[in-house]
């Protein structure tokens, strides 16, 4: 077929008055009302500064870990409860990374650090990418479909990973500081701000913006968001969707791999089970933002991020409990999550 | 003779512990709309996922333009098969409601990347069937109604050149000005020399298409001839098709 390239696309020629998808924005005013109404029962503003940056910091890390795993829901209905295991892998990764880069960690130099923990984060990627192909291949693929041996055999594909990662890595907690100029705070008027936290958002945002311009604007984004509303109908297009799922399941994990980095980062120490303790609050995350939502899977890791942070300094005790206690209201409110996928 | 497109021999399709076809033979001819016809239940919409594997061919052999695509042996995944030059339009028509019209186009579209690629003069001739398309171009197609949804279903189906189009009840539903459109576009198809395979209820839509006819029953054929022949013998068609007919028309 001769595909015909001219200047007026039809979209141009389309009419003003015709509305474009109107956008929900509910959720994102809930986002600005837990903000703002923690400013008043935190108290101090610098406090509030403090505790709201480190919550979106650690928001924009679990969206990172979560968002590949919404999508592989979205994609196959594949229950992976094994997406920890890439996590754990990443973070190690780093470890050892970070470790054989010494003197670049250790330097007075800003880029010399960066340089460290960027090249920790591809390898890291590198190898959760390679585990995540892998563990489709092996795992995931003779389950497609059986919900409850995939969550079985994914959880077992995690202990095992797990216990890999004891065998190579050993079984004990493994520090991972940051590089010395990440270190320290910016203070700005009484608050001050962690440097690492500043950079875990910038980082987010990059992979937010990215994977929304992948999604929007280019063919497999088309055809991934496509896949999530009916896969069935992607293939009578003429669409191999297993494979873009296998790209998909590597690409999330990869994703889960740089997450790994940075919340060992954020954590500044790493343990075999962070990949499982971190697990819980993916799920949470993902069923918040209505499952195979990138949009929502962005939201609601925010909102999960900030209500840790904000109840942790409020109510301690109360803090274990937020993240459930925010999910059962969520779904209260919208059954579905904040941002349904329709046809599911 | 008339080269055959599609060739059905003997297919039986099972769906779970369900036997659903019990041996289709079907021909479909090139260049000509052959309907299938048949009360609820009957196996139609069975066939047409049966041709596009979206259900495997359990027996017999499904063949297109000569090359076998369904069946034991010679079985074809979905994607391979539409990629010969197979377009469906299933009756829950497969719209992707949280993607824009145009975005439901260009995916529809195997050789357009984005927007810009897509075949221009194509794009105005399916305007001109179906000017709501144009109107809702950049309109999420969840909003759009049942009809107009039909009518992307159904441009999505004819976005690029086909040699066959499988449809499942387009008229499902539709107001009589909608129907009169569709089956506008479908004669204009057939002038292309587009092969089509139409599963219809509505009398009125497959009498004005329709040049063979196909009625199944149970999951078999059981009858097949001109369709100007069934149009013209009532008692014929209250044989083969009973009340279901009546309440259609």
């Amino acid at each position: 077929m001769s595909a015909t390239t001219t200047t007026t696309a039809p979209a141009a020629t389309a009419p003003a008055a015709i509305p474009k998808a109107e956008f929900d924005w509910k959720p994102i005013a809930l986002l600005g009302a837990v903000l703002l109404a923690a400013w008043p029962l935190v108290g101090s503003s610098s406090t509030w500064v403090t505790l709201s940056v480190a919550g979106l910091a650690m928001g924009l890390i679990i969206f990172i870990i979560a968002s590949g795993l919404t999508l592989v829901f979205g994609l196959m209905d594949v229950l992976n409860f094994g997406h920890g295991v890439f996590i754990a892998l990443g973070a190690f990764v780093a470890t050892s990374v970070m470790g054989g880069m010494a003197d670049w960690t250790a330097s007075e130099s800003l880029w010399r650090n960066l340089a460290a923990v960027f090249a920790a984060m591809l390898v890291a990627m590198a190898a959760a990418g390679a585990l995540g192909l892998a563990f489709e291949r092996v795992i995931v693929r003779p389950v497609y479909g059986l919900h409850l041996k995939q969550i079985l055999i994914t959880m077992g594909g995690m202990i095992v990973g797990e216990e890999l990662i004891k065998v190579i890595w050993g079984p004990q907690q493994i520090a991972l500081p940051l590089p010395t100029t990440l270190r320290g705070s910016f203070v700005i008027g009484d608050a001050s701000i962690e440097k690492y936290r500043v950079l875990a958002v910038a980082i987010g945002l990059v992979v937010f913006a990215l994977l929304l311009y992948a999604l929007n604007r280019t063919k497999v984004g088309l055809l991934i968001r496509a896949g999530v509303q009916d896969r069935e109908m992607v293939e009578s297009l003429g669409y191999r969707i297993r494979r873009l799922f296998v790209g998909v399941f590597v690409a999330g994990s990869a994703l889960a791999g740089l997450g790994g980095v940075m919340w060992g980062l954020y954590q500044q120490s790493v343990v075999p089970q962070i990949g499982a303790q971190v697990n819980v609050l993916i799920f949470i995350v993902i069923i918040i933002g209505g499952l195979g939502s990138t949009f929502g899977c962005f939201v609601g890791a925010l909102l999960v991020g900030l209500m840790a942070n904000y109840t942790g300094y409020l109510a301690p005790k109360v803090a274990l409990f937020s993240n459930i206690g925010l999910m059962v209201a969520i779904l209260l409110w919208r059954p579905q999550g904040l941002y349904p996928v329709t046809n599911r | 003779m008339t080269a055959l497109v599609l060739d059905l021999k003997g297919v039986h399709t099972h769906i779970g512990a369900y036997h659903i076809l019990h041996g289709v033979d079907l021909q479909v001819p090139a260049g000509q709309v052959t309907m299938l016809l048949g009360r609820n239940g009957a196996g139609k919409s069975t066939t047409l996922r049966t041709i596009m594997g979206l259900w495997a061919t359990s027996k017999g052999s499904v063949h297109f333009k000569g090359r076998q695509i369904g069946g034991p042996g010679g079985q074809l995944a979905t994607p391979d098969i539409a990629q010969l030059g197979i377009a469906y339009v299933p009756e829950a028509m497969g719209i992707f409601t949280d993607l824009t019209v145009q975005e439901n186009m260009v995916l529809a579209a195997r050789n357009a990347r984005r927007a810009a690629e897509l075949d221009t003069t194509r794009l105005e001739w399916i305007f001109g069937l179906f000017p709501a398309l144009k109107k809702f171009w950049l309109y999420p197609a969840g909003k759009l109604s049942g009809g107009q949804k039909q009518m992307l279903a159904v441009a999505r189906a004819i976005v690029e050149p086909r040699e066959l189009i499988l449809i499942d009840e387009p008229s499902k539903g539709l107001a009589p000005s909608i129907i009169n459109n569709l089956i506008d576009a479908f004669r204009q198809l057939k002038a292309q020399d587009t092969t089509i395979l139409l599963v219809e209820q509505n009398f009125q839509m497959a009498r004005a298409l329709g040049d063979r006819v196909a009625v199944m029953d149970n999951g078999r054929i059981v009858h097949t001839g001109a369709m100007a022949q069934l149009a013209e013998d009532e008692a014929l068609q209250h044989r083969l098709l009973g009340l279901s007919l009546g309440a259609h028309q």
